[in-house]
């Protein structure tokens, strides 16, 4: 059987003047694998992210996201994925219902799945009361179950992760992780970015880049195992300790 | 025992939110003193309070035997703060704003350079850049040089390698060893649990709430007893499986496994022979080590 590729990159490169932020990447993501894009500050993480989103054209190299090319598709791949991050997510000042009506109107759904999608989602999340409430008032525990919700709301084969749990406590931070893994348990692949490396461990891959260049790729497993080391923290210090850019 | 920073019963109110609930604990002279809780907790409240930037509505707090409201000014002397948010000004150089935080507390650069340099030492080589075009980690050092160069007795960090890597967190923690060799008394926030360890001692805040304070490893004593790690190929579906057992208090995800918690019917084997007639054959259970996220979980949930 051959794994379905939902994330295909060889050689993607951006180039800012003569600045070569992300340099020949290559790296394939299954369907339903959860893969954790590691690198120090300033390594190109970010801007190779802007470029699977379809939000930036490589200078070279190609590759597809969800089926789409990320270069004559880009369009199509914003519609098609799902996207979160810790800074920004759901609008504060709109209530529940709001943001996911905004949101399912975003990603092109009709009145009718826009209806059916909400049912499912207080359900499923338990959030039935909160429904009126602004999202500023509801525990931030609630804020990331809807902000994985409303970005998976138009079952996208792939959700992109930009440090989505920051600073939150032990407690909802692995309440959040129940809820990635049900969504790879369900097919959907997740690619998640983070600086917390003890939740690299969660990951079924993982990367590491340094530098513009992916210089680690692997299971969690495997690369303790290669580098003889009982932590990702280690394998990260090991591999990113000669990093030469900073953020 | 020279307490360096004594805070009893301090409480802070915003309308109708309370940020610090009756907050007390001491900080020994010399110590490196972590203060470790989620965004939200209350720690930067109380860095505020002790900074003397805020008054408190209820209690006391005294640095060297300072009250931090009757001798503010004293107070303000004794530390260097800095602040969650990078606060120096931009515009200016790096040996500028050096320049201007020794003027401010009327010492010289050169009669107290032996105590930044350690920090310092990467910044020399570029002392005319605006502090605005630093990068992250570059910022950080210069904002803990310039709350350094009055020589304080006490450091007040506020969440110094948030968003920080991993590399860099490391560097800045082996700094704050280096300056607590100097005798400096450091008091440290972090949302990182993983930088618990590089303190001597620590306390642990949520909601406004202080919920332990002792050494790390004094904290997570105990907590191996019945604590297992559970791993199979379908994560998801063990976690489930594994909260329906009756010999199972808590499971949560933990990195790589499952965190599990037994009560005194927990039987690994039979629990994996339990899993395996529910279809999961590939379940391996085996004793786990606890650590301050697991005490966190223990005693928030």
């Amino acid at each position: 059987m051959v794994t379905e590729k939902v994330i295909s990159v060889t050689d993607l490169t951006k180039r800012f003047g003569s600045f070569t932020a992300v340099d020949h990447i290559s790296f394939d993501v299954a369907k339903g694998e959860i893969f954790g894009f590691l690198g120090a500050n300033g390594a190109g993480k970010t801007t190779a992210m802007r470029m699977l989103c379809g939000l930036s054209i490589p200078t070279a190299g190609d590759g597809t996201v969800a089926g789409f090319d990320i270069i004559s598709q880009a369009e199509s791949i914003k519609r098609n994925i799902g996207y979160m991050s810790q800074k920004f997510s759901l609008y504060s000042s709109l209530t529940v219902e709001e943001n996911i009506n905004l949101f399912s109107t975003i990603y092109g759904m009709t009145s009718l799945q826009i209806m059916d999608a909400s049912e499912r989602l207080f359900n499923e999340l338990g959030m039935d009361a909160m429904r009126r409430s602004y999202v500023k008032d509801i525990p931030v525990g609630w804020q990331q179950k809807l902000a994985f919700a409303v970005a998976t709301i138009h079952r996208p084969k792939v959700v992109f992760l930009d440090e989505p749990t920051g600073g939150v406590d032990p407690v909802t931070r692995r309440k959040f992780w129940e809820l990635i893994y049900k969504a790879s348990s369900e097919g959907m692949t997740v690619f998640v970015t983070t600086h917390y490396l003890d939740e690299a461990e969660y990951c079924n891959r993982i990367s590491i880049m340094v530098d513009g260049k992916i210089s680690a790729l692997d299971s969690p497993s495997a690369l303790k195992e290669k580098y003889h080391v009982e932590t990702i923290d280690e394998v990260f210090r090991i591999v990113a300790k000669n990093a030469k850019r900073g953020d | 025992m020279t307490l360096a920073i004594d805070i009893s019963g301090i409480t802070k109110r915003y309308g109708s939110i309370t940020a610090l609930d009756d907050v007390s604990f001491s900080v020994e002279k010399g110590e490196l003193f972590g203060l470790i809780g989620p965004d939200g907790a209350g720690k930067s409240s109380l860095y505020r309070i002790l900074a003397t930037l805020m008054s408190p509505d209820g209690g006391t707090a005294t640095l060297r035997g300072l009250d931090v409201v009757k001798d503010y000014a004293r107070v303000r002397t004794l530390i260097g703060y800095m602040p969650e948010r990078f606060s120096l000004y931009q515009d200016l150089t790096v040996a500028e704003n050096l320049r201007f935080f020794a003027s401010l507390f009327g010492v010289s650069i050169k009669e107290n350079y032996d105590i930044i340099a350690p920090v310092f030492a990467q910044l020399e080589h570029f002392p005319n850049r605006k502090a605005g075009a630093l990068s992250g980690g570059m910022k950080q050092k210069l904002a803990l040089s310039c709350a350094l160069i009055h020589r304080p007795d006490i450091l007040l960090l506020d969440e110094p390698t948030t968003g920080v890597d991993a590399v860099s967190r490391s560097e800045f923690w082996d700094m704050l060893s280096q300056l607590r060799e100097k005798g400096i008394t450091i008091l440290v926030s972090t949302s990182y649990m993983d930088e618990a360890t590089r303190c001597e001692k620590i306390a642990l805040i949520n909601k406004g709430k202080i919920f332990g304070v002792n050494t790390p490893s004094g904290l997570v004593a105990g907590l191996d007893e019945n604590l297992y790690n559970a791993s199979s190929s379908h994560m998801f579906e063990l976690l489930n499986q594994l909260r329906s057992l009756p010999e199972v208090e808590q499971c949560y995800t933990f990195g790589a496994t499952l965190h599990v918690v037994g009560n005194k019917d927990f039987n690994p084997m039979h629990v994996v022979e339990k899993l395996r007639l529910e279809g999961l054959t590939d379940v391996r259970i085996y004793p786990a080590k606890g650590d301050i996220e697991d005490l966190f979980i223990k005693l928030t949930q």
